[in-house]
């Protein structure tokens, strides 16, 4: 089976035809380099999306701190992730790249901020 | 002001605490000029970065695919780090001249200031409701998506519970992924064009990944309600055939224009089609000493390269101080 896609790893967006053989990618084309290669298998056997968002706080200079997953988490997570984002309180300084939330939904991903509040 | 009533002297101000003023300020003050004075209204640096809270910045400039905040915070650290840059924050600059003299007002004075050289980089602002002609009543609820993205991810706040964008630029995709994320339902996202202005990366990772559906050769024909929308009247442009969604928000996401009423105001050329300075090279434009870089001069699609140009113009201020005069 041939599966098209478009390789969101970078802004440029190429367009892969992937070839799919029981789950399995067998061959990749339209690729412009090898990330192309990588997100083409991880999109047929577990897509995977970084989640940003933001959290809210308590006590400090800004109301929102922005925040990230350190790595990508499967996408059938995201609003799993978000119910969990939406019950934490951040009532201490942070950093930029600072971890906010450990281990997050068990996903081996960290919620990390992406600005610094104090 | 001072008692004579001559404004202070500096040898390079800066307007707009953007991507664009901090890599010009830093720049300037790589080249030479040690006495800067970067106005910003905002209570922090960082410009419309602050609230591009997704990824998709630096990918040139810093080969790392970074959050707006994040992006915004690298440059921020520098700046604080130089004390010959002094960063004045909630600065609202409210007058120019064309002999570089500013009037900028902070929170219980007003000051007034002349630059020996000026670097305007007060970025863009967004088209509105009133530029695209869309018909019907005047509800609440009708935002400039970028507006709503300020609502949503600075002051914590979600506008609406259903939602229609208009326009499927970059900003218009984010944001509905934005309002998928918060919970809010996206009806539909409405393109007048037969294809997307944003990035197919976006398109997948904002409208496919929720499943948001997106109308090619579409408009927004109408919007109704009484005092909040209700609804929104979607026509085909080609068939002229045409339906109704039900929604509360109405997203308008049609482009951006650069924000130039204080060189306007200057006397500075401006070109009234693209609200940009007439000008001869990147930066210049029809004053002598008077520099434009980021969004003001034009609207660029990658911060990256507010950067990199940004960074030119630090060096035109500096080359321009040091030409006799
Ligand atoms: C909603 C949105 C989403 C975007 N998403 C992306 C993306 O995903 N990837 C990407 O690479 N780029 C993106 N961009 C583009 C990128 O963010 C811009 O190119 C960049 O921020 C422009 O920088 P700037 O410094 O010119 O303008 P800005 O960041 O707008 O900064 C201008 C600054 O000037 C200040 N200012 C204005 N007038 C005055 C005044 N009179 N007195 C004092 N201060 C003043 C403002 O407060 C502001 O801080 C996006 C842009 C927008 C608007």
């Amino acid at each position: 089976m041939i599966r098209k896609m478009t390789c969101i790893d970078c802004p440029v967006g190429c367009q892969l035809e992937v070839e799919v053989e029981g789950g399995q990618v067998i061959k990749v084309t339209g690729n412009k380099c090898e990330k192309g290669l990588t997100y083409a298998r991880q999109e047929v056997e577990r897509p995977l999306r970084i989640l940003t968002t933001t959290v809210l706080t308590s006590g400090l200079n800004v109301k929102m701190v922005p925040v990230r997953t350190n790595k990508p988490i499967p996408k059938d997570r995201l609003l799993a992730a978000m119910a969990a984002v939406r019950q934490v309180r951040l009532d201490h300084p942070v950093k930029v790249g600072e971890t906010i939330v450990k281990d997050i939904l068990n996903l081996d991903t960290d919620l990390i901020a992406t600005r610094e509040a104090f | 002001m001072t008692r004579d009533s001559r404004p202070a002297t500096r040898d390079l101000v800066i307007v707009g605490g953007g991507p664009a003023g901090m890599a010009a300020a830093i720049a300037a003050h790589e080249a030479g000029v040690k006495d800067i004075l970067l106005l910003e209204r905002d209570q922090y640096l960082g410009g419309i970065l602050n609230q591009c809270i997704h990824t998709g910045f630096g990918l040139h400039h810093f080969k790392e695919d970074l959050t707006g905040p994040e992006y915004a915070d690298r440059f921020i650290k520098r700046i604080e780090a130089l004390p010959e840059i002094e960063a004045s924050l909630r600065s609202f600059v409210v007058k120019l001249t064309g002999d570089k003299v500013l009037t900028y007002l902070k929170p219980g004075t007003m000051e007034v200031v002349k630059a020996k050289a000026l670097i305007m980089a007060t970025g863009c602002r967004e088209r509105t409701r009133e530029m695209v002609h869309i018909a019907g009543t005047r509800p609440a609820g009708v935002y400039p998506a970028g507006l709503a993205q300020k609502m949503i991810n600075i002051e914590g706040w979600l506008p609406g519970k259903e939602a229609v964008i208009v326009g499927s630029g970059d900003i218009g995709l984010i944001m509905a992924r934005r309002f998928a994320l918060e919970g809010a339902k996206v009806k539909a996202v409405i393109e007048v064009q037969k294809e997307s202005r944003g990035l197919v990366r976006n398109v997948v990772q904002c409208l496919e990944d929720f499943a948001i559906p997106l109308y090619f050769r579409h408009r927004v024909a109408r919007i109704m309600g009484k005092d909040r929308v209700e609804k929104v009247l979607i026509e085909n442009v080609e068939t002229k055939e045409s339906f109704e969604l039900t929604c509360d928000t109405v997203l308008i996401s049609v482009g951006l224009i650069p924000e130039n009423e204080l060189i306007e105001m200057a006397c500075v050329e401006i070109d009234s089609m693209t609200n940009s300075p007439v000008s001869k090279a990147v930066n210049l434009c029809s004053i002598p000493g008077i520099f434009v870089c980021g969004n003001s001069y034009k609207v660029y699609d990658l911060v990256d390269s507010v950067t990199r140009d940004s960074i030119k113009a630090g060096q035109m201020a500096a080359d321009y101080l040091r030409e006799p005069k």
